[in-house]
C-alpha cells in the first residue's frame, strides 16, 4: 500500500521536475542575454524612423562599435543631420556638429535630451553596461510574444547609476533574445517600451532589426530602428575613437 | 455763513486741528497707495505685454496647453500668412512673431573645447529689420549693459549676470545647443554684441535674445513660430475688447478637432495675471475701505472729543434760541470745510510722493528671488486722472459721518436744562 502511495506522489510530482529542472536561474538568463547582445566589434549601417507628433522623417546612420565602451556614429542623412558625429569612450560621450565646427561634451542633464527628436535619449545610448552588472533579476514566468516561447524577467537596479529603477523583460527562451522590454522609474511609472518587430541571422547570431522604442511620456508613435547591414568581428580603425577623429 | 464757519476753524485751531491732520494723514496714504497699485498694475500689464504675453497671443492650440515649457514641436507653421490675414482681420493691433526657447550656451577655449557652459531661456523677435517696434518693446536700448545691440545676422544680447557667469564679453563667440522643431539636437554659433539688463528677474539669471531668422535657421522652424504676439497700435490693454477679439477668433476654429489650429489668448489669461489683476481690484476697492472706516472712526471720535469741549458753546447757542437742527447743519458743514481742507492737502502731499514713486520706483527684485514669472524688479507709481479726486471720497465720507454720528448728542440737549448746566 505504501509503495503504490508512493508511486502516486511520484507520479503526481514527476511532470513538475522536468520544468524546474529546464528553467535557467535568472542570472543565467541575463548572462546568455548579455553574451548575445554585447559581442565584440561590429560595424552597423541603421536607420532611424521618428514618427513625430506632426509627420515622420528618417534619419540614417553608420556606427562604428568595439565592445561595451567605444561607439562612434556618424549621421549620413538628411542633408541637415549629415555629417554629426558621436563619440562614447566609456561613460563619456561627444558630439561634433560640423556647422559649428565645435565638439561638445554631453554630460548632466542633456544625457536625458532625446537623440535627435526620437523616442531614445542619449542616457539610453550610453547604456551599455551587461544588464547581470546592474540588474538584480527574478524569472516572474513564461509567456509567448510573437510566437516565440519567452521567459518574463523583472529587473531591479542593484546601482544608483541605472537609469531606470525596474525593468521588465521578454526573453526568447532559445535565442536569448529581448523581444519586449518595459522599462519604468522608481515610483513604478512607466517610462520606456521596446518592441521587437523582427528578427535576422548575421554571422550565426540572432539580431533584433527592426525594434520599436517608445517614450511613454511622449505623444507620437514611437520611433522605429532599423538595421540595414550589420558585419561582426571586424576590424576598426583606432582613430575613430579619439576625440580628435571627430573633426576628420 | 461758510465764510463765518471758515473762520471759526482757522481762529479756533483747537477745535479742527486733530482732525484736519487726521484727513490729511488718511487722504494722504490713500492716494499715495492708490497711485503705487495703479503704477504696479501698468507696469506689470506693459512688462507683460512687451516681454512675453502681448495683448493678445495666439499659438497653437497644443502650444497653448504647455507654453511655458516652450514647446516648439507644436508651433505655428506658415506664420507669414497667418500675421497676414491678422493684420487685416484685426488691424487695430501690431502683429509679431516671437520663438521662445531654452538650451545651453557653450563657451569654447582657445582649442574649442568647453569652457564654460550654461542653461539659457531665449526671446527670438524680429530685432533686424529697420522700423521693427520689437528691440523698444524689449527695451533693448534702455537695457544695454556693454557692446551694442545686434546689427547683423548671427549677433545675440545676453544678460550681464549670465556674460558674468559664463566669462565671455562682447566680440566673443558661443555654441548655443538647443532643440529643433522636430526635436533633434541642434548647435549654432553666435557672436555676443552686448549684455543688457532686462529688469525681469528669470530673464535677468538666464536670458538670451536672438533676431527670429537666426534662431528660426538655427532651429529648423522654416516659416514657423511658437507665438504670434498681437499689441494694440495704441499701447494701451482694453481688456474687454482684447476679450472679445480673442473669441470672435477663436470661435472661426470652434468644433474642430485639431492640437495644431490656432487659438487666441489675451493678456490676462496668460501666467496667472487675471488672478493679479483681480487683486490689483481688490487691492484698490480695499485702500479706499480701509481708510475710510477708520478715519470715520477716529472722526467720530474726535467729534464727541469736540462736543465735549464744546458742550458749552452748544448749550449757549441752544439757549438763545438757536434751532437743534441749524447747530447740527452747522457742524456738519464744519466738518465739511475741514474735509475738503485736509482732502487738498493730503492729495497734494499723496501726489507728490506718488510723483516721486512715478519716477524713482521702488525697487521689489528681494520678493522676486525666485520668480518665473515676467514681472518687473522696480514698480514705479502712476498718476492718472482719478488720483487727483480718489482721496476726497474717504476724506470727506469720514468727517462727514464722524461728525454726523457725533453731531447727534445736540438732540440729546434738553432746553430746560441748559441754564442750569450754564449755572454750574
Amino acid at each position: 500500500m505504501k509503495k503504490i502511495l508512493a508511486l502516486i506522489i511520484l507520479a503526481a510530482v514527476l511532470p513538475v521536475f522536468p520544468v524546474l529542472s529546464q528553467a535557467p536561474s535568472a542570472e543565467t538568463i541575463l548572462d546568455r542575454v548579455d553574451r548575445n547582445a554585447v559581442p565584440g566589434n561590429k560595424i552597423v549601417m541603421s536607420e532611424m524612423i521618428i514618427h513625430g507628433r506632426r509627420d515622420s522623417r528618417s534619419i540614417k546612420i553608420k556606427s562604428w562599435i568595439e565592445g561595451e565602451d567605444k561607439a562612434f556614429t556618424e549621421y549620413l542623412y538628411p542633408p541637415r543631420e549629415q555629417g554629426i558625429k558621436m563619440l562614447k569612450l566609456g561613460d563619456q560621450l561627444w558630439t561634433y556638429s560640423p556647422a559649428t565646427d565645435r565638439t561638445i561634451s554631453i554630460s548632466g542633464h542633456m544625457l536625458r535630451q532625446s537623440v535627435m527628436g526620437s523616442d531614445l535619449s542619449y542616457e539610453d545610448m550610453m547604456e551599455n553596461k551587461k544588464l547581470r552588472e546592474v540588474y538584480t533579476a527574478k524569472v516572474n514566468g513564461e509567456e509567448k510574444f510573437l510566437e516565440r516561447d519567452c521567459w518574463v524577467l523583472e529587473l531591479v537596479a542593484n546601482k544608483g547609476e541605472a537609469a531606470y529603477y525596474t525593468r521588465k523583460l521578454w526573453v526568447d527562451k532559445e535565442r536569448d533574445l529581448i523581444l519586449r522590454e518595459e522599462r519604468f522609474a522608481k515610483s513604478g511609472k512607466l517610462l520606456k517600451t521596446l518592441d521587437v518587430k523582427s528578427v535576422i541571422r548575421a554571422q550565426d547570431r540572432w539580431v533584433p532589426n527592426h525594434v520599436v522604442f517608445k517614450d511613454a511620456l511622449k505623444e507620437g508613435q514611437g520611433t522605429e530602428f532599423k538595421i540595414d547591414t550589420i558585419e561582426f568581428d571586424v576590424a576598426v580603425p583606432a582613430y575613430l575613437f579619439d576625440k580628435a577623429g571627430l573633426r576628420r | 455763513m461758510i465764510s463765518f464757519l471758515f473762520k471759526g476753524i482757522i481762529r479756533d485751531r483747537s477745535r479742527s486741528l486733530f482732525p484736519f491732520l487726521t484727513v490729511v494723514a488718511g487722504v494722504f496714504l490713500t492716494v499715495g497707495f492708490y497711485c503705487y497699485m495703479k503704477g504696479a498694475e501698468f507696469d506689470i500689464t506693459r512688462y507683460s505685454a512687451n516681454m512675453g504675453t502681448g495683448h493678445v497671443k495666439v499659438m497653437t492650440r497644443a502650444y497653448a496647453k504647455e507654453a511655458d515649457q516652450f514647446p516648439n514641436d507644436a508651433a505655428l507653421t506658415g506664420v507669414g500668412a497667418l500675421i497676414g490675414g491678422l493684420q487685416e482681420k484685426y488691424p487695430e493691433f501690431d502683429w509679431a512673431a516671437r520663438i521662445l526657447f531654452g538650451g545651453l550656451l557653450d563657451v569654447p577655449d582657445e582649442k574649442g573645447e568647453t569652457r564654460s557652459q550654461g542653461p539659457v531661456a531665449g526671446i527670438a523677435a524680429d530685432i533686424l529689420t529697420p522700423g521693427s517696434k520689437e528691440p523698444g518693446r524689449l527695451a533693448l536700448e534702455k537695457g544695454l549693459i556693454r557692446g551694442r545691440l545686434p546689427s547683423k545676422s548671427k549677433e545675440i544680447l545676453i544678460s550681464e549676470e549670465l556674460s558674468r557667469k559664463l566669462g565671455i564679453g562682447p566680440g566673443d563667440t558661443a555654441t548655443f545647443i538647443g532643440v529643433s522643431m522636430d526635436g533633434s539636437m541642434t548647435m549654432s554659433n553666435f557672436i555676443l554684441s552686448g549684455t543688457v539688463r532686462f529688469g525681469v528677474q528669470s530673464l535677468d539669471r538666464m536670458g538670451v535674445i536672438a533676431d527670429g531668422a537666426d534662431i528660426r535657421e538655427a532651429l529648423d522652424m522654416p516659416d514657423a513660430a511658437g507665438e504670434v504676439l498681437g499689441f494694440y497700435k495704441n499701447s494701451l490693454f482694453d481688456r474687454e475688447k482684447a476679450t472679445a477679439t480673442a473669441r470672435a477668433f477663436n470661435a472661426l476654429y470652434e468644433g474642430r478637432e485639431d492640437d495644431f489650429l490656432p487659438t487666441m489668448l489675451t493678456l490676462t489669461e496668460q501666467n496667472s495675471l487675471d488672478a493679479y489683476f483681480a487683486m490689483f481690484e481688490a487691492a484698490q476697492a480695499a485702500i479706499i475701505a480701509i481708510f475710510l472706516l477708520p478715519m470715520s472712526l477716529v472722526l467720530w471720535n474726535a467729534g464727541l472729543l469736540g462736543s465735549l469741549r464744546r458742550y458749552g458753546e452748544i448749550g449757549v447757542r441752544l439757549a438763545i434760541g438757536e434751532d437743534k437742527r441749524h447747530v447740527y447743519k452747522s457742524m456738519l458743514a464744519e466738518s465739511l470745510i475741514i474735509g475738503v481742507l485736509g482732502s487738498v492737502v493730503g492729495t497734494i502731499l499723496g501726489l507728490a510722493v506718488a510723483y516721486w514713486l512715478q519716477t524713482k520706483g521702488i525697487d521689489i527684485s528681494g520678493v522676486l528671488r525666485n520668480a518665473t514669472i515676467l514681472i518687473p524688479t522696480v514698480l514705479h507709481a502712476k498718476i492718472t486722472p482719478f488720483s487727483y479726486f480718489i482721496g476726497f471720497i474717504p476724506g470727506l465720507l469720514a468727517t462727514f459721518l464722524g461728525t454726523a454720528i457725533a453731531g447727534r448728542g445736540v438732540y440729546k440737549r434738553q432746553t430746560a436744562q441748559l441754564f442750569k448746566e450754564l449755572e454750574t
